[in-house]
């Protein structure tokens, strides 16, 4: 579903992707791990092209995102979803009109379907009580929440997710893990999970691949991931408390 | 697409390098600026939506009723200082009584129009560069481009219009401010009667002409504010400092931006 063929992105002198490859299949989630700084943002940003590789390419389907400009970028951005690491919600709507926002702009459905799809999205992130506010006035947990409602709230065939559990209590990462889960089994919505939170990777993704030094060290299901030989997973691994002979197991 | 990628260059060579790349700099924000008016004004086909409509009737009662308070305040003072600046010219001759058409001229052509630009350049325009600005920085601008929602259209058309509309009006609204403020300075300081003060204003005071120069000025600064301020806005790097820098830069190119187009207008127009 989406590929990327080669790809190379040099930021501020330095390489971030080196001749990356990959390719995530139709209703899987994938998750990218790595240290901070080594270019997982970067790499989701590059399938809705806020950024565009120096080098290779990446299609979604048959349209090859790197290269499309205007209204044939628009309607491959359109089959995506993005929650933000912040949420980036805007902050003089409140928060069912943050998520009904796509809907206003992008459909042409009454006012009060639109609204009651948008309050629906929100039960389901659990915010049905939070309508009202505006993002400053909610936490940075809800932010999140209500922007990965504003995100689905299209039933978007992609969901890119830019650390969905990061800042947020234990409790609250593992019902959004639990809600990205139940997307791809009720929806089949297709995932992309970036995270430093390897509980969740391994919990909730199909496949998992490890950003280090520019290139996709491992790329294999949780199970294979915990016994990757390679040093450097393993030291990412262990820096989670979490060893080969494992303590790890699904819990979703 | 406004978002745009980071970017990187490595330290300039020398001095020559440093202008060099300054000027690089200043050709490529004044393109980025013109394409962006290019966008908002193919984006003008929109201004009928029920959104956009909504939003402009917002964007001018920030740039109009809430910038009023400001310009009655700075109008009735410059007018004043005109009056008592053109009262010390005229006293030898004794042509106190034509003060009111000097204060209405020159209001109505430049002062007016001036003054207005100068305020909303500082009030409106840098609230529009911080505000664009921090969108940026929370990646809100980001979001709205993968929601297929334009930003151009979203968000700096309605800008753009309330401007149009609001900048005219607020200009001849300061005109007729600084006329009652210098015949405040004329009665009561130099002892001009009120309604010959008036009178000799409609009578021998700015014509048609002056009226609509002065109106064409005042929408050429308001178009001029909200694309400088939205471009500056949109091209916020580096967190909260570069908001901050952002809204400096927007009021300084306002500023600049104010006083040589009104001059060129004046210019095409009187000479």
């Amino acid at each position: 579903m989406i590929r990327f063929e080669h790809v190379t992105k040099v930021l501020g002198g330095k390489s971030i992707l080196d001749n990356v490859s990959f390719e995530i299949d139709e209703g899987e989630i994938f998750v990218i791990v790595g240290p901070s700084g080594v270019g997982k943002s970067v790499t989701l940003k590059h399938m809705v092209r806020l950024l565009t590789p120096d080098d290779g390419r990446i299609l979604v389907g048959d349209d090859v995102v790197s290269e499309a400009h205007g209204r044939g970028l628009e309607k491959i951005r359109e089959r995506f979803g993005y929650l933000f690491q912040g949420g980036a919600l805007l902050a003089w709507l409140n928060i069912v009109e943050n998520v009904a926002l796509p809907l206003h702009e992008k459909t042409d459905m009454p006012r009060d379907e639109i609204t009651a799809k948008a309050r629906e999205v929100l039960a389901m992130v659990g915010l049905e009580d939070a309508g009202v506010k505006t993002p400053s006035e909610i936490s940075g947990g809800m932010q999140k929440r209500a922007g990965l409602a504003r995100a689905i709230v299209r039933n978007p065939e992609i969901v890119l997710y830019d650390e969905p559990t990061s800042g947020l209590d234990p409790v609250t990462a593992r019902t959004i893990d639990a809600l990205i889960d139940r997307l791809r089994k009720e929806v089949g919505i297709t995932s992309v999970v970036v995270t430093h939170d390897l509980h969740s990777a391994l919990s909730i993704g199909t496949r998992i691949a490890m950003l280090h030094g520019g290139k996709i060290i491992e790329l294999s299901t949780p199970e294979q991931f915990v016994k990757s030989p390679r040093p450097e997973v393993q030291n990412f691994l262990e820096s989670q408390f979490i060893t080969k002979e494992g303590s790890w197991e699904r819990s979703l | 697409m406004i978002t745009r990628e980071p970017e990187y260059f490595p330290p300039s060579r020398g001095p020559l390098g440093r202008v060099g790349r300054s000027v690089l700099f200043w050709c490529r924000s004044v393109g980025q600026t013109t394409i962006l008016l290019g966008a908002s004004l193919s984006a003008l086909r929109f201004i009928f939506t029920r959104r956009t409509r909504g939003e402009i009737l917002g964007q001018m009662f920030v740039c109009g009723i809430k910038s009023i308070g400001v310009v009655t305040i700075v109008a009735v003072f410059t007018g004043m200082i005109l009056a008592l600046h053109a009262g010390i010219a005229v006293r030898d001759f004794h042509q106190e009584a034509y003060i009111g058409a000097a204060v209405i001229k020159s209001m109505l052509m430049d002062m007016g129009p001036f003054m207005t630009g100068l305020i909303l350049a500082a009030c409106v325009g840098s609230a529009m560069a911080a505000q664009l600005g921090t969108m940026v920085v929370s990646e809100e601008i980001a979001a709205l481009e993968i929601m297929s929602i334009d930003p151009v259209r979203f968000l700096v058309l309605p800008r753009l219009v309330a401007m149009v509309i609001m900048t005219p009006i607020l200009s001849f609204y300061t005109a007729i401010a600084g006329l009652i403020g210098g015949g405040v300075i004329c009665t009561y300081l130099l002892g001009v009667n009120w309604g010959l003060y008036i009178d000799n204003a409609i009578e021998y005071g700015g014509d048609v002409k002056d009226l609509y120069v002065g109106l064409f000025k005042a929408l050429l600064f308001g178009v001029l504010i909200t694309i400088v301020s939205c471009h500056e806005g949109f091209a916020t790097k580096q967190g909260a400092v570069g908001v901050g820098a952002a809204t400096r830069r927007s009021v300084i190119i306002s500023f600049l931006m104010i006083l040589l187009v009104g001059m060129l207008v004046t210019g095409i127009f009187y000479y």
